[in-house]
């Protein structure tokens, strides 16, 4: 029977295409939109995938003390050079360790200048990032211990302040002080939620300390497991030596923090649920609005078709093939129109993803859901007049003009 | 009743009984009482011409006679099963196995093809496509419309729409064929034709019809005529020949 009716039903569809298009292109709106929006978001969040290995999965930065968000920080006495060389002599899960003061500087060359992140470490510091350089050297032993005015620069500043100048051996200028360009690093690029990588002077840790902060303080150690299986354990470990070194009263919080990159992000991944949650409650309302647009249009249609549904019911239809063929109709243009929303969803998502700068990613699985799901609603909300049709009584739907 | 005892019967008797048909349209002061005391047979291979003024219970009799509606009191046998027993879905089966129906104004899907309105019959039949084709073509050349088969009805008058609704009809061979007034809006020559087309479908094919009409020329090609008045039949006469 079901055999009949989908060809009944196929039939009635070609027989009024204007009136079907209509009936089916709220769902065709609200299937497109979460097509987009599903698609879109998967690329955002492979893209932040992407920042974090960028950034390194095997990273951990300690800090003094707890990091709130939005609250005081505590007060605990800053990092020295000590904790630094602690971690060092009694890690055995940790392949490097660096030090890390961080301060934003104006940068100036010649009559070029610029705000850049100015950071003081040592030669760690690149196995720790996992960062190589493409020009030059890294600080030798000798100008790390005396705190030479050597310094390496990103590519953002090389290109800001030398444009096409040759820049090894030239000397930048950093607030009173300056140094000179030992080395280039190579590019890393925007990552989301530390902005450019690449905007970035590094300097010898001494030198920081002695010209620019003026104390002897360590903000950050940035450390990095030996793998990222390992990542874990070496969290416990460096908490294990960095409580023995800094102790605090029994039950209280420790002076320090330890994160990962991972949870770094995790804030971002927060704010992306809210969105995703956001969005799919307007995908959700859309659906429903074409659902009522569906019902809608098929009632009216029920009164436009009464004489039909009598010839049909006269010439021997059921209760239930009238239903039926009602229900199948629903249901196909709304799966229809659940198709051609996941096309036009794929082409804009496909559009709108380079503008957004995040790959396009597709998604198969919620492609079939969004198909089922609207054949479903189709379903549901056909039902309510696909009823009312098969109710009719044959005599008074033939006397309907 | 099973759908298949629905859908295979034998039956000697006659295809229509009324015994003391009556119906009744609403209740209290609304009553109508569209049929009165009606009482008749009619016998595989008649063709019937059923007349009377406008509102004498013709079309209610067509009605009943069509499973489409039951009476308020009486019996109606229809090849021997008592209708007003059978449940809506029943008498639907009834009509779509042993039921032609044409009516005054055409009736067909609009928009829709003369092949695809003769299929439609034998869709809900559930005959097979290669079947349904032949059988559709053999019953729209029966009308003489076998070159209209992609025609929907706007491309069609209203001659060769009613032509197209006859065949739709006859198209499953029914114990039956109901109708109502077919040459009701259509013209002199037209209807003639119709009349023509009725008439040889009962001889050649030993159709069994039953006509409404109010015109003395077209009930002429019946062979038997009920004449209604406040619904009763007031008056029967036969003739020999068409
Ligand atoms: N559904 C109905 N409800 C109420 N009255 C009806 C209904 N159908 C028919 N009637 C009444 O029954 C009577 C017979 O109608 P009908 O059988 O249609 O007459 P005819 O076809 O001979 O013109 C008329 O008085 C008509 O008004
Ligand atoms: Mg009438």
């Amino acid at each position: 029977m079901i055999g009949n009716i989908l060809l009944l039903s196929m039939r009635e569809i070609r027989r009024n295409v204007l009136r079907s298009i209509l009936t089916t292109l709220g769902i065709v709106i609200g299937v497109a939109a979460v097509i987009v929006v599903v698609t879109l978001g998967a690329g955002t969040k492979a893209q932040v995938q992407e920042e974090i290995s960028k950034l390194g999965s095997t990273m951990l930065t300690v800090f003094p003390g707890q990091r709130r968000r939005g609250g005081a920080a505590q007060t605990a006495p800053p990092f020295e050079i000590d904790d630094v060389n602690a971690l060092r002599r009694e890690t055995t899960l940790l392949s490097s360790v660096a030090p890390m003061s961080i301060g934003r500087k104006m940068i100036v060359y010649g009559n070029e200048n610029r705000r850049s992140q100015l950071v003081g470490t040592d030669r760690e510091f690149v196995n720790v990032r996992n960062w190589a350089l493409t020009a030059g050297r890294l600080f030798s032993p000798a100008e790390e211990q005396s705190g030479k005015s050597v310094c390496i620069i990103g590519l953002t500043v090389r290109k800001e302040l030398f444009k096409d100048e040759p820049y090894l051996g030239n000397v930048l200028r950093i607030g009173k002080a300056s140094c000179e360009v030992i080395g280039l690093l190579e590019p890393k690029g925007q990552v989301m939620f530390s902005g450019d990588q690449d905007d970035v002077v590094v300097v010898p840790i001494k030198y920081y300390q002695r010209r620019i902060s003026g104390n002897t303080n360590v903000d950050q150690i940035y450390v990095s497991a030996l793998d990222d299986d390992l990542v874990p354990a070496a969290q416990a470990e460096v908490e294990m030596i960095m409580r023995e070194r800094r102790p605090s009263q029994p039950g209280a919080e420790d002076l320090f923090s330890v994160r990962g990159v991972q949870e770094m992000s995790t804030a971002f991944q927060s704010s992306t649920a809210v969105m995703t949650a956001f969005l799919s409650a307007i995908a959700a309302i859309s659906l429903l609005v074409g659902g009522i647009g569906i019902m809608n249009i098929m009632l009216v249609s029920v009164t436009e078709r009464t004489r039909e549904i009598g010839i049909r019911m006269a010439i021997g239809a059921r209760e239930k093939e009238v239903l039926l063929q009602f229900l199948v109709e629903a249901a196909m243009l709304a799966g229809f129109g659940g198709l051609v929303g996941i096309a036009i969803g794929l082409g804009g998502a496909m559009a709108l993803a380079p503008l957004l700068n995040v790959p396009f990613i597709v998604q198969p699985d919620m492609m079939v859901m969004a198909f089922v799901f609207s054949a479903l609603v189709g379903v549901v909300f056909g039902y309510m007049p696909a009823r009312s049709a098969a109710r009719l009584d044959p005599i008074d739907a033939l006397r309907h003009e | 009743m099973s759908e298949n005892e629905l859908s295979e019967r034998d039956h000697e008797g006659p295809v229509v009984a009324f015994e003391h048909v009556a119906k009744v349209y609403g209740d209290g002061e609304m009553a109508v009482r569209a049929l009165d005391d009606v009482s008749f047979e009619i016998h595989a291979g008649e063709f019937v011409a059923v007349m009377g003024a406008s509102g004498s219970g013709k079309s209610t009799t067509m009605n009943i006679m069509g499973c489409l509606d039951t009476p308020s009191s009486g019996q109606y046998l229809f090849k021997g099963v008592d209708v007003k027993t059978l449940s809506r879905d029943q008498r639907a089966l009834l009509r779509r196995h042993y039921l032609g129906f044409v009516f005054q104004g055409f009736n067909l899907l609009s928009r829709t093809t003369a092949l695809e309105n003769l299929e439609l019959p034998l869709i809900y039949r559930r005959i097979a496509k290669a079947e349904r084709r032949d059988m559709a073509m053999a019953a729209l050349n029966a009308v003489g419309l076998e070159n209209r088969e992609h025609h929907t009805a706007a491309e069609l008058s209203g001659g060769q729409q009613q032509r197209v609704a006859i065949a739709r009809a006859m198209v499953t061979t029914p114990s039956l064929l109901l109708a109502d007034e077919p040459t009701g809006n259509l013209d002199t020559a037209r209807s003639q034709e119709i009349m023509e087309l009725l008439a040889r479908l009962n001889e050649d094919k030993g159709l069994t019809i039953v006509l409404v009409t109010h015109e003395d020329d077209m009930a002429a090609f019946a062979r038997r005529t009920l004449v209604f008045r406040d619904g009763n039949i007031v008056h029967e006469t036969r003739s020999q020949a068409a």
